[in-house]
């Protein structure tokens, strides 16, 4: 390999409330094209190690680079500028306007146009905002108001928008949370295609851990706080330290791959 | 030091009634998250009330007998109140709610005086506390001594009441998240319509234990509604004691800001008030309000532009008021003018609360600061007329671009707070500064040139402005900036994480909005020939808020039809009866429980409705991802 610096690099993230250290010293990296899963039981610190990760939040020491830039602490929207996207947990879209002026926005942003007064909104970009729902599946809902949608359909039109700014890095919050489970392996199998077509970094967190070991170059293990371990799919998966984690959660890993949801 | 002593204790005297209205008001937005502009109508009911029974009642038994007495018959009006109104309108966007109990007050503003008569009411003394404590020389009325003990023990009962009992439980829990109590088996009407006699009840008793120290009137209620809204803003929305802690605070402020700063003292307060909010945005005591839970179905149609049918009626109705010179008198070609001055103002307001969802208290700042620099330019630089439009405008959008920058900072109930506290201290300028603005006398003489000055000239200039500043609104709603301004409306969040930067977004909108604003105020001050604080006055800015709701906030430009309709009807009413406010306030009242979309979205409703009786079959059957695997 060369010297270049990874797509993204994370060194040394901390963060606490008051007494509670939300997340200590956690170090990683990821390529372009790589898709990274973050795992972790309940309350291990994804979330906040997350929104650190793109200025939703700051972090109390630790640096997070893009292409070897340092992005530590700057605001969401100029991550974003930099070619960073994200989809949420809970899914934040724009509910009075259709599916494609969800996309129109963003297109709008990318183009820099914010502060276009009297251009026409409903003509910009047209083209591209139909072949990016075209990608996710959603071209024959164009024209429907966003409210409307069902949850699934939302999380796609958020990944449309993630993608607008023809990003180097997509980071999703529990992409497939609250969605069926034949929706949620449609959507990380779309995902994943993109993310190698356009050869984009993923890094995702996920409960589902069918969607996990399925979809993920490699995992990330946290657990209160701290990474507690790190390796391809089946690497984590014989971790001993990982299964005394989950298993405290009820779940048991075997070694046979089970392939397929429960549909 | 014994005269500053006084003051302070005057101060707290002060405090006690307006924290028993304060808290009132504040129990009740924390579990029903309605803004009660009553408020202040339930406190001068209170003082009127209370001054009746205690004429009529003798001794001491019968004047605090009555006091109480008042404020339970106040307390069963306001649960009359709730029953019949407020809970019809609990799931309406919050702006409703607080245009109809605006709407209540307008009508308790005009039944005052019909029952009570438009006199000043000087009410007995206190049995027991009718004489003074002499301080060191200075004089202190034993009443304001009972007073300041009140105000802790109120505090006190209330505390006990919220920690100690049942109903308390419910209430503290329900103004953390009411969903989820209802969701827990409790009664939510009946704990509702419990919390709002309570509000009321503290409120009016509040207006009768006034009326030993101040005379009884009709106009009461605007003045102690405007206070207790700084209060409860500073205090933190939902926290009694921060309630109690800022009615002190504003009361102290209020005794020695007139000692200090005689010049300013109305400013002081309002400017205590903003510093807080721009410190602590949910007040000293106050939470961040949690985001409301989005109420299932309820979509709104999307905005689209004109098509081109529309259009052509929209210039045929342009084209058909046009024609108004032809047929009408000169006195109703000045009505005319008026409604298109305030078709500008609406839709300015529109565009801010609307399409930016940015609902401000205080718009009449901006038509009125339009307004004083027309009058600026015309009287003392002598300028002319086309040259005053296009400078007069700028003040009012330097003001927008002054206040926009600190009220961009917060959002909500807050953000309408902050704009009504910024457009009272700009209404206290222009009244207290006197030597520059003429104070209340106003800025007289400021008429058009010839060529604009007969009626039918001058409607048609109103006209053709109003028309090309609705049609730029409009087109801007359409612009890549109106979508951005909408999606920062939409979701903050998803707007930061794509990118826009919603502050610089939404404060360019208010300085559009106030720019706007401004262009009807100029024109206003040319209409009427002269300029007075009333321009940038509290119930101006409500007229604003009025006319969108009216015409629709969820449509694209509503406001139109909204202007026209209040405009035209309130004009009306006023040349028609003495009791305008009665009707208008019962008008309100109607809209917003029968026609809660305003006119604009009642029609839209309704033409969607018959569009989607016709085609049958969705979209949704369609489902691409699901049918390719």
């Amino acid at each position: 390999m060369s010297v270049a610096p990874p797509l993204l690099a994370v060194e040394g993230l901390t963060k606490s409330y008051g007494g509670i250290h939300a997340v200590r010293g956690v170090s990683f990296s990821l390529r372009a094209g790589e898709i990274l899963a973050l795992i972790g039981p309940n309350g291990a610190g994804k979330s906040t190690c997350f929104d650190m990760l793109n200025g939703q939040n700051k972090p109390d020491t630790g640096h997070v680079r893009l292409l070897g830039e340092e992005i530590t602490g700057r605001k969401p929207r100029e991550v974003w500028r930099l070619g960073v996207g994200r989809t949420f947990q809970i899914t934040a879209t724009f509910a009075t306007m259709t599916v494609r002026e969800n996309v129109q926005v963003a297109l709008i942003s990318h183009g820099k146009q914010l502060f276009n007064l009297f251009g026409s909104a409903p003509k910009f970009d047209r083209g591209e905002a139909g072949r990016l729902l075209e990608l996710v599946g959603m071209g024959g809902y164009a024209d429907r108001p966003c409210g409307e949608l069902a949850y699934g359909d939302l999380k796609r039109l958020e990944l449309a928008v993630a993608l607008a700014n023809q990003p180097k890095l997509l980071l999703m919050d529990e992409p497939t949370a609250g969605m069926a489970p034949r929706e949620r392996v449609d959507l990380m199998r779309l995902t994943a295609q993109i993310a190698r077509e356009k050869s984009i970094g993923v890094l995702f967190t996920e409960h589902d851990m069918d969607v996990v070991f399925e979809h993920a170059d490699r995992i990330i293990v946290l657990n209160r706080g701290a990474l507690i371990a790190e390796g391809s799919p089946a690497e984590v998966r014989g971790n001993p330290q990982v299964q005394a984690v989950y298993l405290g959660e009820g779940l048991v890993y075997d070694a046979r791959h089970r392939d397929g949801a429960s549909a | 030091m014994a005269f500053y002593v006084v003051q302070f204790l005057t101060g707290l005297a002060s405090a006690a009634s307006l924290f028993l209205v304060a808290s009132g008001l504040s129990i009740i937005f924390g579990v029903t998250r309605i803004v009660n502009f009553a408020h202040g109508a339930f406190y001068m009911i209170g003082a009127y009330i209370a001054f009746t029974l205690t004429e009529r009642l003798s001794g001491a038994f019968g004047f605090w007998g009555g006091i109480v007495l008042a404020a339970l018959a106040v307390a069963l009006i306001g649960v009359i109140v709730e029953m019949v109104l407020l809970r019809r309108i609990y799931h309406a966007p919050e702006l409703f709610q607080l245009l109809a109990t605006f709407g209540l007050t307008l009508m308790v503003e005009d039944l005052v005086v019909l029952i009570w008569g438009p006199d000043d009411l000087v009410g007995r003394r206190a049995p027991g506390f009718k004489g003074a404590i002499d301080f060191f020389g200075q004089n202190i009325p034993s009443y304001d001594l009972f007073l300041i003990v009140l105000g802790p023990v109120v505090l006190g009962i209330l505390w006990l009441l919220f920690q100690r009992t049942r109903w308390g439980v419910l209430v503290r829990a329900a103004t953390q998240d009411r969903d989820m109590v209802a969701a827990l088996g409790v009664n939510q009407k009946w704990l509702f319509t419990s919390v709002f006699a309570v509000g009321v009840f503290l409120a009016a008793l509040g207006g009768a234990l006034q009326i030993p120290r101040d005379a009884v009137h009709h106009a009461m209620d605007l003045r102690i509604i405007v206070e207790v809204f700084v209060v409860v803003v500073i205090g933190g929305l939902g926290s009694i004691v921060g309630a109690f802690v800022a009615a002190v605070l504003v009361s102290e402020l209020n005794a020695f800001g007139i000692l200090i700063f005689p010049k300013i003292s109305i400013i002081l307060v309002f400017l205590v008030m903003a510093v807080v909010l721009i410190v602590r945005p949910w007040g000293l005591f106050g939470k961040p309000e949690a985001p409301a839970r989005k109420t299932p179905g309820l979509t709104v149609n999307p905005w689209r532009p004109l098509t081109s049918n529309e259009r052509l009626a929209a210039l045929a109705a342009l084209v058909i008021a046009a024609t108004l010179p032809l047929f009408a008198g000169n006195y109703l070609l000045t009505v005319g003018s008026e409604i298109a001055i305030f078709v500008i103002f609406a839709v300015s307001l529109h565009f801010l609360m609307s399409v930016g969802g940015l609902a401000s208290f205080g718009h009449a700042a901006y038509f009125g600061l339009g307004a004083y620099g027309i009058a600026f330019l015309a009287k003392m630089a002598g300028l002319p007329m086309i040259v005053c439009l296009l400078l007069g405008p700028l003040l009012g959008c330097m003001g927008a671009a002054v206040f926009g920058f600190f009220a961009v900072q917060l959002s909500g109930v807050y953000f309408a707070m902050l704009t009504l506290a910024f457009a009272q201290i700009v209404w206290s300028i222009a009244f207290q500064w006197v030597s520059v603005t003429g104070g209340d006398n106003g800025i007289l003489g400021v008429w058009p040139p010839s060529w604009a000055a007969s009626p039918s000239h001058f409607y048609w200039l109103a006209l053709g402005i109003a028309a090309l500043v609705t049609i730029a609104l409009r087109a801007m709603v359409f612009s890549p900036f109106g979508y951005a301004l909408r999606a920062t409306r939409d979701s903050l969040l998803r707007s930061e994480a794509i990118g826009i930067d919603a502050k610089r977004i939404q404060w360019t909108a208010f300085v559009i909005a106030g720019t706007t604003a401004g262009i009807g105020g100029a024109l206003f001050a040319y209409l009427k020939g002269s300029v007075f604080p009333d321009n940038l006055g509290i119930s101006l800015s409500v007229d604003a808020l009025v006319m969108v709701l009216l015409g629709g906030v969820e449509t694209v430009s509503g406001a139109v039809i909204g202007a026209i309709v209040y405009k035209a009807l309130n004009i009306w009413l006023v040349s028609q009866t003495d009791l305008s406010k009665l009707v208008l306030g019962g008008f309100i009242m109607l809209i917003v429980v029968v026609f809660p979309k305003g006119i604009v979205g009642m029609l839209e409703m309704l033409a969607q409705r018959r569009k989607k009786a016709s085609p049958p079959g969705s979209p949704l059957l369609a489902k691409p991802i699901e049918s390719a695997e």
